[in-house]
This record gives C-alpha cells, structure tokens and sequence, in this order.
C-alpha cells in the first residue's frame, strides 16, 4: 500500500445525506475481477445519463471540481453493501480523503485498506468545510494525518481524530495481513484452544 | 464476575490477540465466499504465494451474477464478465481447496441462506462474508458480520479480523404481534424508528417476547437487516426453537459433540444486568403491516399511512426527501395502498426461505395476479425449492401466473438478467429500495412475501388484513 502523505487538494461538496454504495458504484461495474479502473463509474447514475453523456450538473462533471480529491459529504456516508468496489472507485478517481459527520461501518472500515483516510467531525465543523468546498479550485485544503489537522483555504485549522493503529498503518503503507501474520503463534495457541473447548467448529 | 451481554460472551471466546490499545485479532470459525467479492482476494493470495489459512472452515458458492432461468449451467446463458466472475470462483474454491457448492449442484443458493441450511452455521460462532447481509446468520447467536474485499483476503490467509469492539445496543420487541404482522414488519418497523444509522458503532441483541415467538426463518429475516439499520451485527440469543433448527442438519455437531455444544450454546445469553449501551423498546402490538415509500429502508410507514411530504422532515433529510420523492415518482399526501405496481419480486437472502414461500403462496391459493403484473418467485436455494415443489407451493404460484425461478440473489440486486427497467415499480421483498437497486431508474417498495402476493392480486400496495 501508498504510504498517506500530506497532501493540498481540491474539495467537492456533496451535501446529501445517506449516499449508499449503490450510488457510490452501481452494481453492474461489480463483475469485474480487479480493483483498478472503476474511477470512472464513480457515482456513474449520478453522473452520466443512459447513453453516457455526462450530467453537467453533478459536481465532479464540473470544471472546477475535476481534480477533487476530498469529499465533503452529508452524514452517513457509504451506508449499503459491503462493496470494496465503493473505495476502489474513489480511490481510482483520485479521491483521498471524504469527510462527513458519520460513516456506514464497512465502508469506513475498507477505506483504510485503500490508503483513504475517512474523517468524522461534528456538524458545525462539516458545516464549515462544505462551505469552503464550494468555492472549488478557488479553495484548496490540506490535510496532515501525522498532526491530524485540516487547513481549510482560508487557513482556519481544523483537528481531527483518528484510530492511533490505522494511522500508522496509513502513514507507513502497511498491509494488513503482514502485520497479522507476525501473530502467527498466538493464532495458533488460540486454535489448539479452540479445538479443545468447542471440538465441533 | 462482571454481566455480559450475548455479544460479550462471544466476542470474548474469540479473541486471539489483543493489542494495548484493544484492537484486537478476532478468530473466524466460519467464512463464506461468493463470486462478487472474493476475487481480488483469491488474487492477492496467489500473487503473495499464500494458502488459504482453514479451507475446511471456507465455504464458496455462486450467487449474484447466476441467472435463475432454466438451462443455467450452460456458460453461454451468462454474459461475458457475469461468466468470468462465476467461472473466477470455480477456479478459486477448487484450487485452495474450500468447500463448495457450484451453480449446479442442488445445494446451491443464497450465500446466507446456503450457510445455515447446510448447519455451517452454529450459535456462538464468528461467520464473516463479504457481503453486508452476513448480518442474517445473527438469528443463531453467531456474531456475523459483513466485511470488505481486503478483509476476505485477511480471513483466507489469517483466519483472523482485526477489530475493536462495537457497544451494545438491545431492541425489545414485547408482547404479541397482531394478526398479519410478519418479521419482515418488526424489522422496517425498527429501521424507521433508528434509521439508517441509528446502530452504526453497535451490535444490536433483539429481544422479547415478539422475538422469542418467531421462527428461525422470521429471526433470520430480523437480523439480515440489521446492516439497514447501520448496525455491525445483529444478534438473537439461541433457544429451543434454534436447536430443533439445527439439530440434523448436514454440518452440524452429532452425538457426544451435540450435547457439549448444546450445553455451551445455553449459556449464550445476556446477562440480567448486562450494560446496553443504547435501548430501544417497541410494543408487539403496535407494530403495522410496513411497507417502504422512498429510496431508504428507513423510508419505512404502516400500509394505512400516506406519502409524507419533506416539509415532515428537517435537515439533509429534506432534500433526501425530495430526491426520492421524485424519484419514486409519488406525490404527497397520497394513500400508499393507492400506489400501483407492476412487477412482484419474492426471493432474496431476506425472504426466500421456505416459511417466506408458504406464506405467500397461502395469499395465493385459487387466485391470480393482476393483468400485466410481471411475477416471480425466486426460491433462496435449491433445497428451498425443491421443499417447495415437494409441499405443492411451486404449482400455486405457477397457477396464479408467477414465474417459478432457479435460486439466486436475482431481482434483489438485480446482476444478473433479472432487472426492472426504467420507471417500473416493483412490490419486493428483499432488503434495499435504493435509487437503482433492482434496475436502473427502477422503483421498489420493500414488504413481506404475504404483502408482496396480495400486491401481485390486487395491483396495488395491499393492506394484507383487508385482503381477502
Ligand atoms: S439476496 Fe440480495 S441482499 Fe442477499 S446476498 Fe443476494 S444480493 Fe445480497
């Protein structure tokens, strides 16, 4: 995995509340059989019409937010399936960051696989940050997981929390399964117990 | 000793590791795999030179993409990328060696209703699946989660998750339900009241005497949902009525075995004074035949309601209001049993037991769906249907002008052929009425397999008590 580096992006707002993974990536672009190359199915029913000419007035379409690498969104963000497709189409889009008042638990969860950093922070704060979205190109924010703050365009600085394990598995680009496979004895311990107590697993 | 809850209990015989910030290595005793999200996995083990950790505890079985029409296992039916997917899981569950139950062998079905059918899945146990509605396998006291692709990668090569604990949440349904009120009721009756993200951060035990008193069938449809409530698990406390569900079944412990695994799983309960951190208590009684009008399960009202306008709501729900208002192409203040249906979709890990058939097919019996009405039943497995045929509920459905279908995920997401076009509105009983879920532009009210025959009947939203 990429290690999360501080990064100056374009934010795009998406105000709405309860964008579920069908919208993020509609199941016909789950047949595929690996992870790249979904970025420009990213929100395909919201974004293109049937013949797939794209909506001028979805707000990754227009000019100013192409480049968007932050979502501001409305709360519970990612609700739904359990489609890693979901983050793989951000991510392929360029999308590193999304920030909302809450998260679906799965997708929260397989953002952090991805090297994406999903950010909670109270209403008023996303208040603040989907305002200054909407100046597009004209704001660009920053976001430092190691200080954990984002600087908003107008240079107010907004701090941020996140899990201490998953940020340093963010900041070092390290893989999960790695990691576990070092606990290889205790799993093993665990197993004979296992075995022991509940024979019939 | 501190009291527990149910999800305690379990959590805690299977922590393999545990970190000093509490992230923990929670053990899995069962994975299941279907075609959709197991491929990047299977791939990122090849290209690491991994094995799969327990094979013997990895279950595989094809059904998102598979048609349910007639003459199925002929490749050619599928088209190129379903093909690809269904044929990428052949190739995987027979070279890591799983167990498995391909597209034409009769155990074949739903992921989640395969997995208890066969006795894979017993109380107490960790079940993960990559898919969110693994949620279902909660009805036995297993705590069962939906995960991501990554996450399946992990739990082949590491039998192992890494987790940090949710808290607790307890939803009591009391007393009795009325007449006409299924499971399916109590669960949108619940995400309602929550929303959709009203358990996220919780594992949530449902409880009560309206709960005790429903089937393995109904508890499965409760907790398969408990994922539209936001919620990381659902769990119901295993019992009588979960042992005679078991006991017998094909994967299930035996003899010597059946008895210590009786007597641990009757100590999974939670404890009288256990800490929920979250309560939420609703009357039996006062739970309605539910029907779904927007384009979130929350989007949930009883059958007698009308269509609410977005001035009933405050905040983002405002706009969400209105986006789906449109998009269901209703209007307030409308009756929802004036609410016109063209298509009946029964089937999905939700509703497509055996219980679900019978019921609907009770509404059937001697009658026939309205003109034009497109029906299908969708059978969740193909033991599933073939109990049907064997009971006589293939024939009435056939009579009263349903297609009788192969088993599937089919119309629930609608992957395969099985799909609503553009504006047609379909009575279904599976768990999600998002903005093209069953079919781009596609228009679904989620009710119970009972609501969804009367509907094909009458050509409406049906108020299954008035419905004779
Ligand atoms: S029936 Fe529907 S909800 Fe269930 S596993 Fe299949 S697609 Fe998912």
């Amino acid at each position: 995995m990429k290690k999360f580096e501080t990064f100056t992006g374009i934010a795009a707002p998406m105000p709405l509340v309860n964008i579920d993974t069908d919208m993020i990536i509609p199941k016909q672009f789950l047949k595929t059989i690996k992870r790249s190359g979904l970025g420009v199915h990213a929100f395909d029913e919201m974004r293109y019409d049937r013949q797939g000419v794209e909506n001028p007035d979805f707000v990754l379409n227009k000019p100013a937010y192409r480049d968007t690498s932050i979502l501001v969104a409305g709360d519970n963000f990612g609700c739904g399936s359990s489609r890693e497709h979901a983050p793989w189409a951000l991510a392929d889009f360029g999308i590193k960051v999304v920030v909302s008042t809450s998260f679906a638990d799965i997708f929260f969860n397989n953002c952090f696989k991805n090297g994406m950093l999903p950010i909670v922070l109270p209403q008023e704060q996303v208040d603040l940050l989907m305002a200054d979205s909407e100046r597009g190109e004209n704001a660009r924010m920053t976001v430092d997981l190691e200080a954990q703050e984002i600087t908003t365009s107008d240079g107010d600085v907004i701090k941020f929390d996140v899990d201490p394990f998953r940020k340093h598995c963010l900041l070092n680009g390290l893989d999960d399964i790695g990691l576990t496979l070092e606990k290889a004895d205790a799993i093993q311990a665990f197993e004979a117990g296992a075995a022991q107590a509940r024979p019939w697993v | 000793m501190s009291p527990k809850t149910l999800y305690d209990k379990i959590w805690d015989a299977h922590v393999a590791h545990e970190a000093e910030d509490g992230t923990c290595l929670l053990y899995i005793d069962r994975h299941l795999v279907h075609e959709v999200t197991s491929p990047q996995a299977f791939e990122g083990l090849r290209m690491a030179g991994r094995k799969v950790h327990a094979p013997d505890k990895t279950i595989a079985v094809p059904d998102h993409n598979v048609p349910t029409t007639a003459g199925r296992d002929n490749p050619d039916q599928m088209p190129e990328d379903s093909r690809i997917q269904v044929a990428a899981l052949d190739t995987n569950a027979r070279e890591f060696g799983v167990h498995y139950y391909p597209v034409n062998d009769i155990r074949q079905g739903i992921v989640h209703i395969v997995g208890p059918e066969q006795g894979w899945t017993l109380p107490g146990m960790t079940v993960v699946c990559g898919d969110s509605h693994t949620a279902t396998h909660g009805a036995f006291g297993a705590l069962a989660h939906g995960i991501g692709t990554s996450e399946v990668e992990h739990v082949l090569a590491t039998q192992t998750l890494i987790q940090k604990k949710s808290k607790n949440m307890k939803v009591e349904i009391t007393g009795k339900l009325s007449p006409g009120v299924t499971a399916k009721d109590i669960v949108l009756t619940i995400i309602g009241e929550t929303g959709t993200g009203g358990g996220t951060g919780y594992v949530i035990e449902y409880c009560g005497e309206a709960i005790r008193g429903l089937s393995m069938e109904g508890r499965m449809t409760i907790c398969n949902m408990a994922i539209e409530g936001g919620a990381r698990a659902g769990l119901i406390a295993p019992d009588e009525t979960t042992y005679a569900y078991v006991k017998g079944r094909p994967h299930a412990p035996k003899g010597a075995q059946w008895e210590a695994a009786v007597n641990w799983w009757s100590t999974l309960y939670s404890d009288d004074d256990a800490h929920f951190d979250k309560v939420l208590t609703i009357r039996g009684e006062d739970i309605a035949p539910t029907v779904t009008w927007g384009t979130s399960p929350e989007d949930a009202l009883p059958i007698t309601a009308n269509v609410p306008s977005p001035d009933d709501f405050s905040g983002g729900k405002v706009d969400a209001a209105k986006r789906a208002l449109d998009y269901m192409g209703l209007t307030p203040g409308m009756k929802l049993t004036d609410i016109e249906i063209d298509t009946v979709f029964i089937g999905s890990c939700t509703n497509g037991r055996i219980e679900d058939l019978r019921a609907a097919a009770e509404v059937l019996k001697g009658k026939r769906v309205k003109d034009g009405m497109r029906a299908m039943v969708v059978p969740g497995s193909g033991l599933v249907r073939a109990q049907a045929e064997e009971e006589g509920l293939a024939e009435i459905f056939t009579e009263a002008g349903f297609e009788w279908r192969l088993a599937g995920c089919s119309m629930c997401l609608a992957m395969n052929p099985d799909q609503l076009s553009e504006g047609e509105r379909c009575a279904s009983t599976s768990n999600r009425n998002f903005e093209g879920r069953q079919g781009y532009k596609g228009r679904t009210h989620l009710v119970s397999p009972a609501m969804a025959a009367a509907a094909a009947v009458t050509g409406k939203l049906t108020d299954i008590r008035d419905f004779h």
